[in-house]
C-alpha cells in the first residue's frame, strides 16, 4: 500500500463519518424512550385512534387550522357523543392539558419543532397571562 | 486514399451523418464492428523496426511480422487474449491512476464534446469516455464484481479480436492531449488510457510504423529522422551559415563538446524540416549573441520521445540519453529546445524515470545570474524560461518592427499546457518580438488549448483525412483571428505543431504560415557587430530583408 | 432498453420489500439484518476498494495542468489550477470536491456550417450537480435526529434551515431538501435521455443508481407526507437508535414503506463499493488532481522504477559511427583504430 500517510488517515476519518450515530450514542446507551402522560383526568376517548393519532395528528391538526382560519368552517365534530370544536386548545388540550408532560415529550424525542406553540398558548400559559392581568 | 477537397469536407464535418451533427446511431457502440479501409488507420510498423527494437536490452516489442489492419488476421500470437488480460492485470498494479479512471467515470458525458477527434469525425468512439470504455468494458468483465456477476448488463464484454481492434483504432484517433481531463469532474485523463491501450497492443505486436521507425532511429542513430553524427552537424552548420548570411554575425557552435556549460537538446525536426529550421536559426542567433557556452550532441540530437507514444520502458530508454550524454560531457545543466511532448517527458518523467541528476548543477542563467529553482532537481529548463528572462533583464536587444509583417498569434501545444503549465512564457516572449499579436477565442487557448490533430505520432500522410479533421478545431480557432485581425502567423513551441499545423493551415486556412517562438526572437534580435543582408521592400526603397531567416532557405 | 431494465430491478426491490415486510416475522430482517448486512457490506467494500487503489503507486507525477505554472518571479502562478505547495493542492482538491470546479468549467461546443465551432459555458450540469449531492448530504444528516438521542442542538438547526426557513408548507413540514434531490435526480436522468452524447454512452449502470436513489427519495418522502398509516416516528426512532446502539427492538407495528424505503437504502449501501459510485473515495485520489506541479523541482519516485534499462549507450553509438564523427571534426572518445572494429 502506497501513500499510507493520507490514505489511512482518510479512511479513518471516513469511518468515523459512517459510524457518527453509533459513538455519538456512546456506543450502547439508546438513552431514554419517551413517555407521554396521558390526560390527568383520566379519559380515554379522543378524536380517533391512539394509533391513527400518533401517526397522524401532526395533519388532523392542520387540516383543523385550515377548516377553520382560512375556510372559515368551525363546524363542531361530534363523536360517540362527546363534542369537540376544531382546535388545538379547544379540543385536544382540554383533555391533554399539559403540553411539557405530553406534546414535548415525543416532540422532543424525535426533534421535532412544531410551530402550533408560535400562535397558541398551552392552559398553563393561559392560566399565567390571566393572573397577570 | 486521397484528401477530400475542402468543399466536400467542411459539408461532411457539418452535414455528414454523425453524433456531432444529431444523428444518433441506432446501434449500441458494443455491437458497431470497426472496419478498416485505407485512409483510417496509419500503417503497420515495419518487422525490422520491430524486430531491431526488440533485440534491444530493456525492451519487450513482440510478434514482429508483416500485416495489415484491413486484412481480417491480423496473426496475433495463439495466446493473445491471456497476453492482453495479463497485462491489463500488470498495469493496473502499476498504475494507480488506470485503476482510479477505470473505477470512478459516471459517464456524466462532460468530456464527450471536449475532444478535437470527436468535433472532427463525429463518431461516438472518439468522445473520450467512450474511448475508455472501450478499455473499460474489457476492465469490467474481467477485473470487478459486478462485472462477473451481470456481465453484459453492467456494461462488461470479453475481449475478442474485435475488442481489440477497436482498441487500435481509437487508441491512434487520440493525440494523448488530456483536453478532456481538464473538464473531467475527476480529472481523468483519457491519455493515461490510450497510453495504456497502446501499450497492450504493443504486447501482441500491434503498433504503427510512423511511431516505431522514428522511435528506433532515435535509438540507434540518436533522433526520430534517423541523421547520422555528421550529417546532424552538416544540418547545423548550413543554418549556421543561413544565420551568418542574413546577420553577417559568424556562428560558433560546437558538437559533443567536453566542459561546456550547457548541453542543448531540440527535436531533430528543428534541423531537418521547415519550418523547424527557422527555429532553429533563431536558437543558433540567440545564444551566439549573448555568447552562450553550449554545445549540441550528436549522440542525443533528439528532443522528442516518440517512446512517449510506445511504452514506458522505451520512453525511458530514449530519454536516458540526455542524462547520459549530459553526464559525459560534463555540462552544468541543459536547456531543452521548443517541443510539446519532448516537454511532457522531460517535465513529468524524466527526473522519475533517470534521476537524480546529481552530477548536474540547478540551472542558472549565466547571462543574468537567475537560477531556475522551479528545476532545481531536473536540472533542465525550456528555451522560453531562458529567453523570457533574458528579455526581462533587458539583457538581449529585440526589434520588433524586424517582424513587421508578421502578424501572430498563439498556439499554446498541449503538453506544455496541460502537463507542464508552460502558458505565459511565450506570450512574454512575443510581447517583446512582434509589433502586436492576437489571442485565439478563450476556450481554445490555454488549458483549453486545441491539439494540432496529428500528435502522439500521428502526423503519417495515409491518415490525412483524419488529421485534417481532428485539427479543425484548432484550425477554426486560427480562422476566427485571420478574419478578425488579419493574422498571418500561427506561432507554437512545439516540433510536432511546427510540421502539421503546417498542413492544416495549408488545408483549411491557406495563407497562413507556422513558426516557433524562437524563429521571431531570432529575426528581432539585434546582434552585435551584425551587418544584415539588404533587399528591396514593396516600394522598391532598400531595406531589411522583410521575412528574415525566411528569406534564406 | 438499459433504463427499462434498471427501472425494473428498482421495481422489483420495492416489491420485495413490500410483499417480505407483510409476513410476520419478517420485519427484523428487513428491518435490522438486512440494514446491518448493508452497512457492513457498504463500509468494509469502500474500505476494501479504496486500499486496493493504494496498492498501485502513482509512478509518474501526473498533474492536469490548468494553469501558469510556477517558474520565473515576473510570471505569475496560477496558484489552485497549477499548484506546487501542498496547501495549494489541498485548496484545488477542496474546491475541486466541495464546488465540482472542473465541472463549472464546462462548454458546449456546436457545429456550424463553414465549418464553424462555436463554444460556449454551458453549467446546467454543474448546477444539478450541486444541487443533488448536497440536497442528499443534508438529508443524510438530516436523518441523524432519527438516530440520535438526544438529538443535538444543531441538528435541530439544519432541520429548521431545511423546513423552517422555507415557507411553512403543509404537516409535517415540507423539506427543501426533498424538491432539490428530486429535482436533481430527474435533471441527472433527464439529461441521460434527451442529451444524445449522454444517451448513447449511458449504461444499465448509469440508470440504475438513479432510479433507486429517485425510489428512495420518493419513498421517503411519501412516508413522511401521504403513506402515513402506522408511521409513528417515535417508534421508527426505536428501531434506529436500536440499531446502532446495538440493541434492536421492533415492538410496534410499522407501516411498509418505512421496510420499502429502508431495504432501497441497504440495496443502495450494498451496490455503493461495487459501482461507479465509487467516485466519491476517488475523487479524493485521481493523481491529475491531488498532485503538486513541481516534478522537476522535486524528484517523482517511482517504486518499480527498472534500473535496468539504460539508453543504447554513448559507445556503442561512437563504435557504430566513429569513422564518420572523425571525418566530420566531431569530437570521439576513442580515436580510430588502425584497422576498423566491427561490433
Amino acid at each position: 500500500m502506497y501513500n499510507k500517510g493520507t490514505i489511512i488517515p482518510g479512511l479513518i476519518i471516513f469511518v468515523l463519518f459512517v459510524t457518527f450515530p453509533i459513538w455519538f450514542n456512546g456506543l450502547t446507551t439508546a438513552g431514554d424512550l419517551p413517555k407521554p402522560e396521558l390526560p390527568p383526568g383520566g379519559e380515554k376517548q379522543c378524536v380517533n385512534t391512539a394509533e391513527y393519532m400518533r401517526a397522524n395528528h401532526m395533519q388532523l391538526l392542520n387540516e383543523w387550522r385550515d377548516n377553520v382560519l382560512r375556510d372559515g368552517n368551525r363546524e363542531i365534530l361530534e363523536i360517540d357523543g362527546k363534542k369537540y370544536p376544531k382546535g388545538l386548545q379547544t379540543a385536544c388540550m382540554s383533555c391533554h392539558s399539559q403540553k411539557e408532560k405530553f406534546c414535548d415529550s415525543c416532540h422532543t424525542y424525535a426533534a421535532v419543532e412544531p410551530y402550533c406553540w408560535d400562535c397558541h398558548l398551552t392552559p398553563k400559559e393561559t392560566a399565567s397571562k390571566e393572573a397577570i392581568h | 486514399m486521397a484528401l477530400a477537397k475542402l468543399e466536400q469536407l467542411s459539408k461532411s464535418v457539418v452535414q455528414g451523418p454523425s453524433l456531432a451533427t444529431g444523428a444518433v446511431p441506432t446501434k449500441d457502440w458494443m455491437d458497431t464492428p470497426v472496419i478498416f479501409k485505407e485512409g483510417n488507420f496509419a500503417y503497420p510498423a515495419k518487422k525490422e523496426k520491430v524486430e531491431y527494437l526488440d533485440s534491444q536490452e530493456g525492451l519487450s516489442f513482440p510478434n514482429a511480422r508483416i500485416w495489415s489492419p484491413d486484412e481480417d488476421d491480423w496473426k496475433l500470437p495463439e495466446d493473445w487474449q491471456e497476453t492482453i488480460l495479463k497485462g491489463l492485470k500488470e498495469r493496473l498494479d502499476k498504475f494507480r491512476s488506470l485503476k482510479i479512471f477505470m473505477d470512478c467515470c459516471v459517464r456524466c458525458g462532460a468530456c464527450a464534446d471536449k475532444c478535437h477527434f470527436f468535433l472532427g469525425t463525429g463518431d461516438p468512439k472518439n468522445m473520450p469516455v467512450l474511448r475508455a470504455e472501450l478499455l473499460r468494458s474489457v476492465y469490467r468483465n474481467d477485473f470487478t464484481l459486478a462485472g462477473k456477476l451481470f456481465g453484459k448488463m453492467a456494461g462488461g464484454r470479453e475481449m475478442t479480436v474485435g475488442v481489440l481492434k477497436e482498441w487500435f483504432m481509437y487508441s491512434y484517433q487520440c493525440t494523448e492531449c488530456r483536453r478532456c481531463s481538464v473538464f473531467c469532474p475527476y480529472g481523468i485523463d483519457t491519455a493515461e488510457v490510450t497510453m495504456m491501450i497502446r501499450e497492450l497492443l504493443h504486447t501482441v505486436g500491434i503498433g504503427i510504423n510512423w511511431i516505431l521507425e522514428p522511435a528506433s532511429n532515435s535509438n540507434r542513430t540518436g533522433n526520430h529522422m534517423g541523421l547520422q553524427p555528421h550529417t546532424f552537424k552538416d544540418n547545423v552548420d548550413f543554418l549556421a551559415e543561413d544565420v551568418e548570411n542574413l546577420t553577417g554575425v559568424k556562428i560558433n557552435h560546437s558538437f559533443n563538446r567536453k566542459g561546456a556549460e550547457v548541453l542543448f537538446i531540440t527535436p531533430s525536426a528543428d534541423v531537418f524540416a521547415e519550418p523547424g529550421l527557422y527555429t532553429a536559426m533563431g536558437y543558433l542567433a540567440l545564444f551566439e549573441q549573448i555568447g552562450l557556452d553550449y554545445t549540441w550532441s550528436t549522440y542525443a540530437s533528439e528532443g522528442g520521445n516518440f517512446g512517449l507514444f510506445t511504452n514506458n520502458e522505451l520512453m525511458k530508454k530514449l530519454n536516458a540519453k540526455m542524462y547520459a550524454e549530459a553526464k559525459r560531457l560534463g555540462v552544468k545543466y541543459i536547456i531543452g529546445g521548443e517541443c510539446g511532448h519532448m516537454w511532457r517527458v522531460v517535465h513529468q518523467y524524466m527526473d522519475t524515470m533517470n534521476g537524480p541528476a546529481d552530477f548536474l548543477e540547478v540551472p542558472r542563467s549565466p547571462i543574468t545570474g537567475t537560477v531556475f529553482d522551479n528545476a532545481r532537481s531536473t536540472k533542465m529548463i525550456h528555451i522560453s524560461e531562458f529567453t523570457a528572462d533574458l528579455i526581462r533583464h533587458g539583457k538581449i536587444k529585440l526589434d520588433p518592427s524586424r517582424n513587421k509583417n508578421v502578424r501572430a498569434t498563439y498556439h499554446d501545444s498541449c503538453n506544455p499546457a496541460r502537463a507542464m503549465g508552460l502558458l505565459d512564457e511565450p506570450r512574454y516572449i512575443l510581447d517583446h518580438v512582434v509589433p502586436e499579436w492576437f489571442e485565439m477565442p478563450e476556450n481554445t487557448i490555454r488549458e483549453q488549448t486545441f491539439c494540432c490533430g496529428s500528435g502522439t505520432g500521428l502526423n503519417t500522410d495515409e491518415i490525412m483525412e483524419l488529421r485534417m479533421r481532428a485539427g479543425l478545431p484548432r484550425a477554426n480557432a486560427v480562422k476566427h483571428v485571420i478574419d478578425k485581425h488579419d493574422v498571418n502567423m500561427l506561432s507554437c513551441v512545439c516540433a510536432i505543431d511546427r510540421a502539421t499545423l503546417s498542413s492544416l493551415m495549408g488545408y483549411w486556412n491557406p495563407g497562413c504560415d507556422v513558426c516557433g517562438v524562437s524563429e521571431l526572437v531570432g529575426n528581432a534580435l539585434v546582434m552585435d557587430n551584425e551587418k544584415r543582408a539588404m533587399g528591396y521592400d514593396a516600394e522598391g526603397n532598400e531595406s531589411e530583408l522583410p521575412d528574415g531567416f525566411r528569406t534564406m532557405v | 432498453m438499459k433504463y427499462a431494465f434498471s427501472f425494473l430491478a428498482v421495481l422489483a426491490l420495492v416489491l420485495i420489500a413490500w410483499l417480505g415486510s407483510m409476513i410476520p416475522g419478517m420485519q427484523y430482517l428487513f428491518g435490522v439484518a438486512i440494514p446491518y448486512l448493508a452497512i457492513l457490506i457498504f463500509l468494509g467494500g469502500f474500505i476494501y476498494r479504496v486500499v486496493q487503489w493504494a496498492k498501485s503507486p502513482v509512478p509518474f507525477s501526473i498533474p492536469t495542468t490548468c494553469g501558469q505554472g510556477k517558474s520565473l518571479d515576473f510570471i505569475k502562478q496560477d496558484k489552485l489550477d497549477c499548484p506546487t505547495k501542498t496547501s495549494e493542492v489541498v485548496a484545488r482538491m477542496f474546491l475541486e470536491i466541495f464546488a465540482f470546479r472542473s465541472l463549472f468549467r464546462n462548454t458546449k461546443s456546436e457545429l456550424h456550417e463553414g465549418p464553424k465551432i462555436t463554444y460556449e459555458s454551458s453549467r446546467w450540469l454543474w448546477l444539478a450537480a450541486l444541487l443533488f449531492h448536497y440536497s442528499f448530504l443534508v438529508i443524510i444528516i438530516r436523518h441523524m435526529r432519527l438516530f440520535l438521542n438526544p438529538v443535538p442542538q444543531w441538528l435541530h438547526f439544519l432541520d429548521f434551515l431545511d423546513a423552517g426557513a422555507m415557507l411553512q408548507v403543509g404537516a409535517p413540514l415540507l423539506y427543501a431538501s426533498d424538491l432539490a434531490i428530486l429535482a436533481g435526480v430527474l435533471f441527472l436522468f433527464g439529461r441521460r435521455l434527451v442529451n444524445r452524447n449522454v444517451r448513447y454512452i449511458s449504461l444499465a449502470n448509469d440508470y440504475f443508481p438513479l432510479f433507486l436513489i429517485f425510489a428512495i427519495a420518493s419513498t421517503g418522502i411519501l412516508m413522511r407526507y401521504f403513506l402515513r398509516t402506522d408511521i409513528d416516528i417515535v417508534n421508527i426512532k426505536e428501531l434506529l437508535v436500536g440499531l446502532v446502539t446495538f440493541h434492536p427492538v421492533i415492538n410496534f407495528k410499522i407501516g411498509s414503506i418505512f421496510y420499502i424505503h429502508v431495504f432501497l437504502v441497504s440495496a443502495l449501501l450494498i451496490y455503493f463499493p461495487f459501482s461507479k459510485l465509487m467516485h466519491m473515495g476517488g475523487v479524493f485520489m485521481s493523481p491529475t488532481r491531488n498532485m503538486a506541479n513541481d516534478s522537476r523541482a522535486k524528484r517523482h519516485i517511482n517504486p518499480w522504477n527498472d534500473p535496468s534499462i539504460k539508453p543504447h549507450s554513448y559507445a556503442g553509438y561512437e563504435d557504430e559511427f566513429r569513422e564518420f564523427m572523425v571525418d566530420a571534426g566531431i569530437p570521439v572518445e576513442k580515436e580510430l583504430p588502425p584497422k576498423k572494429d566491427e561490433e
